[in-house]
C-alpha cells in the first residue's frame, strides 16, 4: 500500500509547487514598473552551481563576478588594480597589506571586514592550485584591524597580487565569514557577496536560468570600467540568464528580439545573424582561448618521450582550428603556451606546430622509438561542440603519422571522470583527451594547470613526473624583474616542449552577438554584464 | 469493486520495487565517478578522495542502498550533486511544463484521431479508409524530432507564423502559452494520433458489428447518432488503453521535443541529469515516471469499470 | 512497442467476412512496395562500401559544409565528410540495431515466457520484475544505459533490447497459457510426455507466428529508438555513421543545411514505415489465430 499514497502526496506537493512557482512569476512579471531595463542574455552554457569557488566552470565563474567582488581587479593591459581593496608591499617583499576601500557592503547590509576577506582568501587558497602554490610559501593572512588585511610569506614569492587579481578559473571572490567558513569540499549554502548585481534567489532555476538585480547599494570605483577593474557600473534594471541549448534556438531567439545577447554563438551559424541590421556580432573576448591536447604520462606509448614528440609533430593547427572554428577570421596558429598577445607569450620551443606538422618526420621518429602498434585511447566528448572535432581530427593526423587511434565517444562529463582516473587505458583509462583554456587560465607559469610536474600526486591529468619543471617554476616566483620572469618564463616553455607537457593546438576568438538597443559592452576575457546599458 | 480496488493497488508496490532496485543498482554499477565531475577542471587526486568521502561513496553499496530507500520512504529524494537543489524542488520546478505539453499532446490527439478513425470505420474499405490508415502507420514511423524540424521550419522560419522555441506558462496569458506549445504539441502528437486514430477505427468496426448498433440503425436513428452516441461510446475503452500505455512512448517523445523546442521541462532536466551524471537527479525522475506510469494506468484499469458496462469486477 | 494496440480489434472484420478482399486491396501493393524498399536498403547496407564515393569518415576540414555538388552529390557535413556516403554506411547501423534488437529480444524473452508460462512458481516473480522493467520508460532506460556505460554499438543494442524483453515475454506466455488449456497439449502432458518435448514440440510452434509478428515491430521500435539515442548525443560515437548521428551533427546547421537532417530522416522513416507495413502484412497472412485471441498483449 504505501508507495502509492506517498507517490500521490508527493504529486500533490511537486503540483503546488510548480503552481506557487509560477504564481510568483507572475507576480514578479507585474511587479517589474514600466519601462525597467531587463536584459536577456544566453550564456555558453546553464549554470547548476553557484559556488564560485568549488567548480572552475566558467559559467559559475561569471556567476561569481555578478554577485561577487574581488579584492584586486585586472585590467585591459593585464595589470593587477585595486578593487576592493589597495595593496602595499614591504621593502623586503615578504609582508603585503590590502586595505579596503570604504562604503562596502554585503547584499545582506552588513558591512565588508577584513575578517570576512581573510576568511575568503583561505577558502580560496585551498581550492585553486595557484592558491596552493601561494599557502605554501605564506606565513600567515591575517586581520590586522576592521580594513586591513595582512599576509606575511615566509620565503620570497613575487606572484602574490597577480594571483589574488586573476580573472579566471577562479578568481579570490569576497564572501561573508559565515559563508566562507564552509569547508572548501563542500559547497556555499546562500549567495551573498558584496558585487554589483544581487543574485534572485525566487527565480533560479538550475540548468534553465537565473536572474540578477541590480545592487542599488553597490558603490563602484570612479575609475572607467576596464575588464574586471575600474568602477563596475550598472545600467540595467535585471539581467537573466536563459539556457537553450541548442545553438540555432538561441540565434532565432535573438534575431526576433526574444533575447538581447549571445555569449558564444556558434561560428558556422553567423551568417543567420549578420543579414539582421539591429543585431551586432563581434569579439568581446579579445584574447580568446587556448585549445590544446594531453597525453597521459603513465603508460605506453606515451611513457616514451619520443612517441609523445612523434604525436606533437603529427598535430597540424590548422586542421584542428578548421574544424572547430572554421572561419579563419577567428582563430589564429599559435605556438605559445601562455597563449600568444600575453605578456609572457613567445614561440620558444613550437618547432612544427608553427610549420604545419611534419607527419613524415612523426612516422620516422615512431619508427625509431619502436612503436609495437598500441592502440592510443582517444577520448572524445560528443556533446559539447567546443571540444567535439579535435579528437575527430587529432586521430585522423596520429593515423597518418602511423599510430593506431581507438576513439571512443562519450560525453563530456565521463571525460570528466574518466580523465581523473590513473588506470591503465585498458581498464578504464586513457592516453589523450583535450580541452580549451580561455587565455588568463594558461598566460603564466604559476596559473598554468598544465605546467605541473607534481607526478601522480600532485601534477594534472596526464601527471607528468617532472622535478626540472618544479624547479624552473619555483625560480620563477623569486625573481623580481619582469625580464627576468620572461627568461624564465620561456626556458619553462622550452623544457615543456622538450618533454612534450601538453600539445597547444591553437588559439581562437569567439564572436559574441547583441541586439543595438545594447551599448556600452566591453572587451574583456570575462563577460560581464555591468557598463552595459539598454534602450528602448 | 473495493476488493479489486485493494489488489490493483497492492500489485503495484512490487513493480514499484523492482524500479528502485533496477534503477540504483544500474547507476551504481556502472563506471562513473560523481566526485570528479564535483571537483571540476583543475581536481587534484587528493582532492577528488576527500569529496568521495563527503558523499558517502566509499561505503558499501548495499548500505548505499538501504539509506537510500530510507530515505524514498519519507519522501525524501535526495539532493542534486550539482546543483545542491533538494530532487523533488527540481522536479516541481520542471513539471508544469510537461504536463501542459503531455496534457495539450492528448487533447489534440483525441481531437485529431478520433474523427480520423471514426470517418475511416464510416467509410471502411474507400479510399478515405486507406488514407488515414496509410497517414497513421506514417505518423509513427517518423522519429518525433524530424517531424519537429519539420514544423520549426515551415511554421516559424518560412512563415514566421509562431516563435521557434520556448515555454511560456499558461498562468501567464493563453496566447503566449498556445503560441510556444502548438509546435511541440503537435509534434508529439503524431504518434499518438496515428494509434488513437487506428484505434477507434478498429474498435468502431468492431462496435458496428453488435446486435444493438444494428438495431439502433433499424430502429431508423440518423447514422451521426448512432456513430457518435452507441458506437464511440463503447469505443472509449481501448482508446484510454491507448493512452495509458502510450504513456512511455509520450515520455521518450517528451525528452526529444523539450530537447528541439527548448521547454525547461522533466524530459530536459532528465537529459541534462544523465549527462552529468547526477545520480540522485536521475533516480528520482526514473522513479518519479514508472510511478506516474503505474498510476495512470492504475486509474485507467478502474476507469474501464465506469467506462465500459460490460466489465465488471 | 505499443504499436501492436491497435491489432486489439481486428477480429470484427474476420467476423463480417470481408477480410480476405480488403487485405490484399490494402496490404498487397503496400507490402510489396515496403519489402522492395527494404531490400534496396538492406542491399545499401551490405554494399555500401562499393556504393559510397567517399570514405566516410575521411574529414576535410576545407570542405565543411559544403553544397551538393558533383562531387560530394548531397554535399558535406561540418567536418567535411561525404553526406552521401556516410548515410549509405548509416544503413549498416540501423538495420544492424533493428535486427539485433529484434533476435536477441526473442532469444531471451522466448525461454522466459515459456517458463513463465509452464511453471506457476516462476511465473509470479518474473511478472513482476518484467511489469517493473516495463514500468520504466524505454528511452530514459536506454539513455542511462548508454551514457553511463559508454557509447557503442554493442551497449546501444543492450540498451535498446533491455525494454523489449518483457512484451516478447508476456506475449510467449500468453500463447503458453492458452495453449495449455488446448486438448493436444494436456493429452501430451497426460501421457507424461517429457517437458522439453511438451516445449519443443506442441508450446514452441504456437509461439512462431505471433513472434515473428513482434519480431518486426520491435525492429522497427529499436532503429526508432537507436535514432533518438543518437539525436540526443548518447548513441554510437560520431565516427561511426549512423543516420541517427548523422541528424544529431546536424541539427546544429539545420537552418543552413536542411539536407544534414532532411535525407537521413527521409531514409530513416522509409525504412521504419516500410518494417511496420511488412510487420501488418506478416501478421495478416501467419497468424489468423492470433486475431481471435485479440492480439499479443
Amino acid at each position: 500500500m504505501r508507495p502509492e499514497p506517498l507517490q500521490a502526496s508527493f504529486l500533490n506537493r511537486a503540483v503546488r509547487k510548480s503552481l506557487l512557482a509560477s504564481l510568483v512569476a507572475l507576480t514578479a512579471a507585474v511587479a517589474v514598473p514600466a519601462g525597467a531595463q531587463d536584459l536577456k542574455a544566453v550564456m555558453h552554457s546553464g549554470i547548476r552551481v553557484l559556488d564560485p569557488i568549488i567548480t572552475t566552470a566558467h559559467i559559475t565563474r561569471n556567476h561569481g563576478y555578478m554577485i561577487y567582488d574581488t579584492l584586486l581587479g585586472v585590467d585591459e593591459n593585464m595589470k593587477p588594480q585595486p578593487q576592493m581593496a589597495s595593496w602595499t608591499v614591504s621593502d623586503d617583499g615578504l609582508v603585503y597589506s590590502f586595505t579596503l576601500r570604504d562604503g562596502l557592503k554585503w547584499h545582506d547590509g552588513q558591512p565588508v571586514t577584513a575578517e570576512d576577506c581573510v576568511a575568503s582568501l583561505k577558502r580560496w587558497a585551498d581550492r585553486d592550485g595557484g592558491g596552493q602554490m601561494l599557502m605554501r610559501s605564506t606565513r600567515s593572512i591575517e586581520a590586522k584591524d576592521a580594513k586591513t588585511i595582512v599576509l606575511t610569506l615566509s620565503e620570497p614569492f613575487a606572484y602574490v597580487i597577480e594571483l589574488i587579481a586573476k580573472p579566471s578559473a577562479v578568481p579570490a571572490f569576497m564572501m561573508p565569514k559565515r559563508m566562507a567558513g564552509t569547508p572548501s569540499t563542500e559547497a556555499i549554502k546562500e549567495h551573498v557577496g558584496s558585487g554589483p548585481f544581487r543574485f534572485v534567489e525566487s527565480a533560479f532555476q538550475p540548468g534553465v536560468r537565473i536572474v540578477y538585480e541590480k545592487n542599488k547599494d553597490y558603490m563602484p570605483r570612479s575609475e572607467p570600467a576596464s575588464w574586471t577593474a575600474g568602477g563596475k557600473v550598472v545600467k540595467v534594471d535585471t539581467v537573466e540568464w536563459v539556457t537553450m541549448p541548442d545553438a540555432q534556438t538561441a540565434i532565432n531567439a535573438l534575431n526576433s528580439g526574444e533575447i538581447d545577447f549571445i555569449e558564444q554563438p556558434q561560428i558556422d551559424l553567423l551568417p543567420l545573424l549578420t543579414s539582421n541590421d539591429e543585431l551586432e556580432v563581434g569579439v568581446l573576448n579579445t584574447l580568446g582561448y587556448q585549445t590544446m591536447g594531453r597525453v597521459n604520462f603513465l603508460y605506453p606509448p606515451f611513457d616514451n618521450p619520443k612517441i609523445r614528440r612523434a604525436a606533437l609533430m603529427a598535430m597540424k593547427q590548422e586542421d584542428v582550428l578548421g574544424a572547430l572554428v572554421g572561419n579563419p577570421d577567428y582563430y589564429s596558429v599559435c605556438g605559445a603556451m601562455y597563449g600568444c598577445g600575453t605578456p609572457l607569450g613567445t614561440d620558444a620551443g613550437a618547432g612544427t606546430l608553427l610549420t604545419g606538422g611534419d607527419p613524415a618526420g612523426a612516422k620516422a621518429l615512431l619508427k625509431e622509438a619502436g612503436y609495437d602498434g598500441t592502440p592510443v585511447v582517444l577520448m572524445q566528448p560528443t556533446d559539447v561542440t567546443t571540444v567535439s572535432p579535435q579528437p575527430v581530427v587529432a586521430a585522423q593526423l596520429l593515423r597518418n603519422a602511423g599510430f593506431t587511434v581507438d576513439l571512443q565517444p562519450m560525453d563530456w562529463q565521463t571525460l570528466v571522470t574518466r580523465r581523473a582516473s590513473q588506470a591503465k587505458p585498458s581498464e578504464g583509462g586513457w592516453n589523450m583527451f583535450f580541452t580549451n583554456w580561455v587565455i588568463p587560465e594558461v598566460w603564466n607559469p604559476i596559473v598554468n594547470p598544465m605546467l605541473n610536474g607534481g607526478g601522480r600526486k600532485a601534477a594534472w591529468f596526464g601527471w607528468p613526473d617532472d622535478p626540472k619543471l618544479e624547479e624552473l617554476r619555483k625560480a620563477f616566483v623569486t625573481v623580481k624583474t619582469d625580464g627576468e620572469r620572461k627568461a624564465i618564463a620561456a626556458d619553462i616553455q622550452k623544457h615543456a616542449y622538450e618533454t612534450v607537457n601538453y600539445i597547444p593546438l591553437g588559439q581562437y576568438v569567439p564572436p559574441a552577438a547583441w541586439s543595438k538597443s545594447l551599448s556600452g559592452l566591453m572587451k574583456s576575457p570575462i563577460t560581464t554584464f555591468w557598463n552595459i546599458a539598454k534602450a528602448e | 469493486m473495493t476488493g479489486y480496488l485493494i489488489r490493483r493497488v497492492l500489485a503495484a508496490v512490487p513493480v514499484m520495487v523492482v524500479v528502485a532496485l533496477f534503477v540504483f543498482l544500474l547507476l551504481r554499477l556502472t563506471p562513473g565517478d560523481p566526485a570528479a565531475i564535483i571537483a571540476g577542471d583543475m581536481a587534484t587526486p587528493e582532492q577528488l578522495e576527500r569529496i568521495r568521502g563527503q558523499l558517502g561513496l566509499n561505503e558499501p553499496i548495499y548500505v548505499q542502498f538501504v539509506t537510500w530507500s530510507m530515505q524514498l520512504l519519507t519522501g525524501d529524494f535526495g539532493t542534486s550533486l550539482i546543483s545542491q537543489t533538494p530532487v523533488t524542488t527540481l522536479i516541481g520546478q520542471r513539471l508544469e511544463p510537461t504536463v501542459s505539453l503531455a496534457l495539450m499532446t492528448i487533447l489534440l490527439s483525441v481531437l485529431i484521431a478520433v474523427p480520423m478513425g471514426v470517418v475511416a470505420a464510416w467509410r471502411h474499405g474507400t479510399w478515405i479508409d486507406n488514407i488515414v490508415m496509410s497517414a497513421s502507420v506514417l505518423g509513427f514511423s517518423i522519429p518525433v524530432f524530424v517531424i519537429g524540424y519539420i514544423f520549426i521550419q515551415i511554421f516559424a522560419i518560412e512563415f514566421k507564423l509562431l516563435p521557434v522555441q520556448g515555454f511560456r506558462s499558461i498562468f501567464n496569458g493563453f496566447g503566449g502559452f498556445l503560441e510556444r506549445a502548438i509546435l511541440p504539441s503537435l509534434s508529439l502528437a503524431s504518434i499518438y494520433i496515428a494509434l488513437i486514430a487506428r484505434m477507434t477505427r478498429a474498435s468502431m468496426l468492431d462496435v458496428l458489428g453488435e446486435d444493438y448498433v444494428r438495431t439502433a440503425r433499424a430502429k431508423g436513428l440518423g447514422e451521426n447518432i448512432v456513430l457518435f452516441r452507441h458506437a464511440l461510446r463503447n469505443a472509449a475503452v481501448p482508446i484510454m488503453t491507448v493512452i495509458g500505455t502510450g504513456f512511455a512512448l509520450m515520455i521518450s517523445g517528451v525528452v526529444v521535443t523539450e530537447s528541439v523546442f527548448n521547454i525547461p521541462g522533466l524530459g530536459r532536466l532528465t537529459v541534462d541529469a544523465i549527462l552529468a551524471r547526477d545520480y540522485p537527479v536521475i533516480q528520482g525522475l526514473i522513479l518519479f515516471t514508472s510511478g506516474l506510469y503505474v498510476l495512470i494506468n492504475l486509474l485507467i484499469d478502474l476507469s474501464y469499470a465506469f467506462l465500459d458496462p460490460r466489465i465488471r469486477y | 512497442m505499443a504499436i501492436n494496440l491497435d491489432k486489439h480489434a481486428e477480429p470484427a472484420l474476420e467476423r463480417r467476412g470481408r477480410r480476405p478482399a480488403l487485405r490484399i486491396g490494402r496490404f498487397g501493393p503496400a507490402a510489396i512496395l515496403a519489402g522492395l524498399c527494404l531490400l534496396a536498403i538492406t542491399l545499401v547496407a551490405v554494399l555500401a562500401a562499393w556504393l559510397a564515393p567517399h570514405d566516410p569518415i575521411q574529414m576535410n576540414p576545407s570542405n565543411r559544409l559544403k553544397p551538393a555538388s558533383d562531387a560530394f552529390l548531397l554535399g558535406t557535413d561540418a567536418y567535411g565528410r561525404d553526406l552521401l556516403s556516410r548515410i549509405l554506411y548509416g544503413a549498416r547501423i540501423s538495420l544492424t540495431v533493428g535486427i539485433g534488437a529484434a533476435v536477441v529480444s526473442v532469444a531471451i524473452g522466448l525461454p522466459l515466457g515459456l517458463a513463465s508460462g509452464f511453471f506457476r512458481v516462476l511465473d509470479g516473480i518474473l511478472m513482476r520484475v518484467m511489469d517493473g522493467l516495463m514500468a520504466i520508460p524505454s528511452v530514459l532506460l536506454a539513455i542511462a544505459v548508454v551514457s553511463l556505460t559508454g557509447a557503442s554499438l554493442w551497449t546501444v543494442l543492450v540498451a535498446i533490447t533491455i525494454p523489449e524483453i518483457p512484451r516478447v515475454v508476456r506475449l510467449v506466455r500468453a500463447v503458453v497459457l492458452s495453449a495449455r488449456e488446448e486438448p493436444y497439449v494436456e493429452a501430451a502432458i497426460a501421457v507424461g510426455s517429457s517437458l522439453p518435448k511438451i516445449m519443443w514440440r506442441h508450446l514452441m510452434p504456437n509461439t512462431m507466428a505471433p513472434l515473428i509478428v513482434q519480431g518486426t515491430y520491435i525492429c522497427a521500435s529499436a532503429i526508432l529508438t537507436e535514432s533518438i539515442l543518437s539525436f540526443l548525443g548518447a548513441g554510437i560515437g560520431t565516427e561511426t555513421p549512423s543516420w541517427g548521428n548523422i541528424m544529431s551533427e546536424g541539427r546544429a546547421y539545420f537552418q543552413l543545411k536542411p539536407s544534414l537532417i532532411f535525407w537521413p530522416g527521409l531514409l530513416l522513416s522509409v525504412c521504419i514505415l516500410s518494417i511496420n507495413l511488412l510487420g501488418d502484412a506478416a501478421r495478416d497472412m501467419l497468424d489468423p489465430r492470433l486475431k481471435q485471441r485479440g492480439g499479443p498483449r
